[in-house]
């Protein structure tokens, strides 16, 4: 009924559109109008799907609470709020047919009666309330077709508020996030104190559900976690540092204009290919070899999932950050200073180190720093190259883990919300998303000092 | 005036991709004398002067053909060094371009790069006698250390002048080295180039008229990537023989 009220509503829209603008259309023969006749067209589609959708939409947020609230009636008797609430989601979902289950309460059936009414009632007021609206506004709308009408004006405001509002909802959902991840984090530190979780060097966050279980009574020092990721993030940055700055050196100052029109935008393939594909490519390719090299020199300890595996293909990851933002600083140089410095006698490799890369030296760390970033909160690769096990090491052929991995551990499979393990899921990613944090602001503002030394 | 040869230019070609930029020039460049060149945007002026320290070489469509003779050596022979070349043949551009570097490691660039000093004192000597040359040093010794860039733009030009002297050149290109200064700056910066012309050969390209008539020996005046008329500063300006010369200088055309 929902789908059909909907559906009803958008044709009356398109036909207010096309009705309003032939009209208008018809004005425009003979009048300079205020607004082309599509504005006309506009306004009537606006007048008619804007205040119904409001409408739909407060008005399933309104019955919602008056079913809850009256369904509440029914379980008076328990005093419980959890139970009452298990007691209402049990109806709903019986009524709706996602389970047969029948409670056994007393209210239980008369609940589901009136549940029924409610749903069967609602449909049907809903229809006609929304649809007498809207057709009201839709006629409205069409009284406005003249010469003088503003509707271009009507239209801007419109879109200015659907532009208002979506930044708005993008700035509501970071907010949103950061909280629900507080929130939980602070319920973490409710069970576990924060010093032995910021460290502790013993990370081992099993713990015994039953109280017959053997052992584990689970251990929150993040340190190893987070040296692990440092250590893997190093790696990576050893690897896409040298590698991503010097291409860019050479695409920015000693590639002709047709090598570089087709070098740059392959390097930047990489930054597009799918991080799982990453994964794929470490454990089948990159970690026998390693393991092999590791043999031939007789490194009997080497693991298969070694820092250093994880490491190196993260490191290739970044090499498109690293080489594109680089070479981004690097041509923002401006030409007078190479020029100048090539007059004076120097090549151009003399040129570069000690001219161009001292221009944009904020550039480059810039980029370095936001490609450091990207490296500590990368997942898939270390989830499939990295181990679990959160071993407290600087060793690189050694088996490490990261906050991402643990995180992914903590929170795959069935979980109880409620427990310190899978609450320090959110302490880590806390943790983790407060340093990418640090790292990109610092990053953004000396990338932004050093665009403005040029402009 | 010696009126020794110092660079002999000989049907001078250059090509920029399909486009021709400089057709059939020739002329010859006196030794210790300021030759100008003038003519309206676009016709040459400074991809003539681009060819003579082979800063054209960065530019990758173009080709250049014909001669260019550096004491009577022709420097686009492939045994020829651009970098040796760009020793002798210093350049200041339009813009100054100090380096993001101190006053003093602007000047000391060159020298460092090529060797030229043993010591630190050696080193320190040829900053202050560049500076000196370049009438900058009394204004900023105090402050050596500071950034180049923070001098005005007058000063941060004869910073470049000191910085191309640095090393000692024989020619010194000037690329419209007064375009972005104010009348007081460039009023010294043509002085300079009086005091220059006892120890350097310099070629200066300029738009402005009066600027030729004031500092140079010779004057050449390109038109289309011709060069129409060269000769004694005095004689083009007083007396020039191509029409196309006489309405330039009298503002008809440019």
């Amino acid at each position: 009924m929902t789908e059909f009220l909907l559906i009803l509503i958008i044709a009356l829209a398109v036909y207010g559109f096309v009705l309003n603008k032939s009209k208008a259309n018809a004005l425009s023969e003979v009048n300079i109008m205020h607004s082309q006749p599509h504005y006309h067209g506009l306004y009537s589609a606006f007048m008619t799907l804007v205040p119904a959708i409001i409408l739909l939409i407060s008005w399933s947020f309104i019955v919602n609470m008056i079913t809850n609230i009256t369904l509440r009636e029914f379980f008076s008797d328990v005093t419980d709020s959890g139970l009452v609430r298990f007691y209402t989601d049990g109806v709903i979902a019986y009524v709706e047919g996602t389970s047969d289950r029948i409670i056994d309460h007393i209210g239980f059936l008369p609940a589901v009666e009136h549940y029924q009414s409610l749903q069967y009632n609602n449909k049907i007021l809903q229809f006609i309330v929304v649809l007498t609206l809207t057709l009201m506004f839709f006629r409205y709308s069409l009284k406005f077709v003249e010469v003088q009408f503003k509707a271009r004006d009507y239209i801007e405001k419109v879109v200015v508020y659907v532009m208002r509002a979506s930044a708005v909802f993008a700035i509501f959902v970071t907010i949103g996030i950061v909280l629900s991840l507080l929130f939980e984090t602070l319920r973490f530190f409710d069970s576990v104190n924060v010093f032995d979780f910021l460290f502790g060097l013993h990370w081992s966050p099993q713990m015994a559900i039953r109280a017959d279980q053997v052992g584990s009574s689970g251990s929150f020092g993040a340190v190893p976690v987070f040296t692990g990721t440092l250590l893997i993030a190093f790696i990576a940055m050893s690897v896409a540092a040298p590698v991503g700055m010097f291409s860019a050196i050479y695409l920015s100052q000693y590639a002709s204009d047709r090598v570089r029109s087709y070098a740059k935008p392959i390097i930047e393939i990489l930054a597009g290919i799918p991080t799982v594909v990453y994964g794929f490519f470490a454990v089948i390719t990159v970690a026998p070899f390693f393991r092999d090299m590791g043999a031939f020199l007789s490194f009997t300890n080497m693991s298969s999932e070694s820092a250093l595996i994880a490491g190196s293909v993260l490191g290739i990851m970044i090499i498109p950050f690293v080489a594109s933002l680089t070479d981004d600083a690097l041509t923002a140089v401006p030409r007078s200073l190479k020029e100048g410095s090539l007059a004076m006698g120097a090549t151009l490799s003399e040129t570069t180190k000690q001219v161009i890369i001292p221009a944009s030296f904020h550039g480059i760390v810039g980029s370095f720093l936001l490609a450091f970033s990207r490296a500590i909160g990368e997942t898939m690769i270390v989830v499939m190259a990295a181990g679990f096990a959160a071993n407290l090491t600087f060793n690189p052929f050694d088996s490490v883990s990261t906050v991402t991995v643990q995180i992914v551990g903590l929170l795959t499979g069935d979980q109880e919300f409620d427990s310190p393990k899978t609450l320090s899921a959110f302490a880590l990613a806390f943790v983790l998303f407060f340093i990418t944090l640090i790292l990109n602001v610092i990053s953004l503002t000396i990338v932004k000092k050093y665009r403005e030394e040029y402009e | 005036m010696t009126e020794k040869l110092k660079v002999s230019i000989k049907n001078l070609d250059v090509h920029y991709g399909d486009k021709q930029a400089l057709y059939n020039v020739n002329l010859n460049i006196m030794e210790k004398e300021v030759t100008s060149l003038i003519g309206p945007s676009g016709c040459g002026k400074s991809t003539l002067l681009k060819c003579i320290n082979r800063m054209n070489d960065l530019v990758e469509i173009c080709k250049i053909r014909g001669q260019i003779l550096l004491d009577s050596q022709d420097i686009n022979e492939a045994s020829q060094d651009p970098v040796l070349l760009r020793m002798k043949v210093g350049m200041v551009f339009q813009k100054p371009n100090p380096f993001p570097k101190s006053i003093y490691d602007n000047v000391a660039f060159g020298p460092k790069l090529h060797g030229m000093t043993k010591s630190k004192e050696e080193l320190d000597n040829v900053v202050i006698q560049s500076l000196s040359k370049s009438g900058l040093y009394e204004e900023v010794k105090d402050r050596l250390f500071e950034p180049g860039t923070s001098l005005s733009g007058g000063q941060q030009q004869r910073l470049c002048i000191a910085r191309a002297l640095s090393i000692n050149p024989e020619i010194l290109l000037m690329d419209e080295p007064c375009s972005a200064l104010d009348p007081i700056a460039t009023a010294k910066i043509e002085d300079l180039i009086a005091e220059l012309k006892q120890q350097y050969t310099i070629v200066i390209v300029t738009h402005s008229m009066q600027q030729a008539a004031r500092v140079s020996d010779r004057t050449a005046y390109m038109h289309m990537g011709e060069l129409v008329e060269t000769g004694l500063t005095k004689t083009i300006f007083s007396n020039p023989q191509h029409e196309k010369t006489q309405d330039y200088i009298t503002g008809r055309i440019g």
